[in-house]
């Protein structure tokens, strides 16, 4: 630290004969990448009095020691080499996932159950997911069955992610029987699309 | 009986304990800490994260958020980023995220609150302001001491 102090001392006497420098820049680079899903948003940058919308892939704008802009866009290449580390440790994309179940029942169809597999083994990717279930019915019964069946189907899924492995305090369970159909219906209307369990993982 | 009581009021702790985050750390690399209150503590995965801490990565660490908006930041190595503000409402989307990047590099991905409304997330850096309008992008710092000896 003395040392640090003593150079930084030696640097200002070097200084005080030369022109006054400017305060110390830090060289800075801005620039917007495709999204996951190919989508490309936009970031409006405001800096040194200017300003400039990335709303392309790949635009980029950087600040220069010397304190020029400089608006060449920078290369997927030198993105993926930059910022390797950093883009690695970006955490999973929340997700959801809709299962479908028999009717009546808190059993799964039959493509449903092999889809579980899949969604199950997406769950367990992910180092720390924040688990919501939401059980579904649809509206063949009265509000209170309803009601306990879409819990029961909630319950199920939970119970299912707890013997994978998945700790119970990050998965939460809950029943919104036939409130929130995903296929409006008349009342006492089967509809398999309605008998499911959203489950949304972050 | 003793135990249920213990149960309710672990339950009351982690819903209260929930109000203040805003996010949580699901990734962590190498050397991660946070800074609270002034004090630093080894970040792990699973963490909360509340307005005003500052998340800080040695030369050999990484480390990624997942915020309550569903918007994503993650760090590489060396680098300090401070969560300023921190805002939203589940049920409305309105809110409002300012960070800043001190020094290193971070990719950030916007979530809810910028679907919403554009520009309601905000980074800094030392020179710049970038108000977000939508998903990715990334940004680096350099230290101004580090390129003045390389020249």
């Amino acid at each position: 630290m003395r040392v640090a102090t003593a150079l930084l001392l030696l640097a200002v006497a070097a200084c005080a004969d030369a022109p006054r420098a400017p305060p110390p820049i830090n060289p800075e680079l801005i620039a917007v990448i495709p999204s996951a899903d190919g989508h490309v948003g936009a970031v409006m940058v405001r800096s040194g009095g200017g300003e400039q919308l990335l709303d392309r892939a790949y635009l980029a704008r950087r600040l220069m020691a010397d304190g020029s802009i400089d608006a060449t866009p920078i290369s997927p290449a030198e993105v993926t080499l930059a910022f390797a580390a950093a883009l690695e440790a970006l955490p999973g994309r929340p997700a959801s996932f809709t299962l479908y179940f028999l009717e009546g029942k808190d059993e799964l169809t039959s493509v449903s159950r092999v889809e579980m597999e899949k969604v199950f083994a997406e769950l367990k990717r992910r180092p720390a997911p924040d688990i919501v279930v939401i059980g579904h019915t649809d509206t063949v019964g009265n509000l209170s069955f309803n009601d306990r069946l879409s819990l029961a189907r909630a319950e199920r899924m939970r119970e299912l992610m707890i013997e994978l492995g998945i700790p119970a305090g990050r998965i939460q369970a809950a029943g919104r029987g036939k409130r929130e159909l995903l296929v409006p219906t008349e009342d006492n209307t089967a509809e398999p699309r309605n008998r499911r369990v959203e489950i949304s993982v972050r | 009986m003793r135990k249920f009581w213990i149960f309710v009021a672990a339950l009351l702790f982690a819903a209260s304990a929930w109000a203040n985050d805003v996010g949580q750390i699901k990734v962590a690399k190498g050397a991660v800490q946070l800074e609270r209150d002034g004090k630093r503590v080894a970040a792990a995965v699973g963490m909360p994260v509340r307005a005003s801490d500052v998340l800080v990565t040695g030369a050999d660490g990484s480390a990624g958020i997942t915020f309550s908006d569903n918007s994503l930041v993650s760090v590489g190595p060396g680098s300090v980023f401070a969560i300023d503000k921190y805002r939203f409402d589940s049920t409305t989307h309105a809110g409002e995220f300012e960070g800043s990047l001190r020094k290193g590099k971070l990719v950030a991905v916007s979530g809810k609150m910028v679907k919403q409304s554009p520009e309601s997330m905000k980074i800094r850096t030392p020179s710049s302001v970038m108000a977000v309008r939508g998903t990715e992008f990334v940004v680096q710092v350099d230290e101004p001491a580090t390129t003045a000896a390389k020249r």
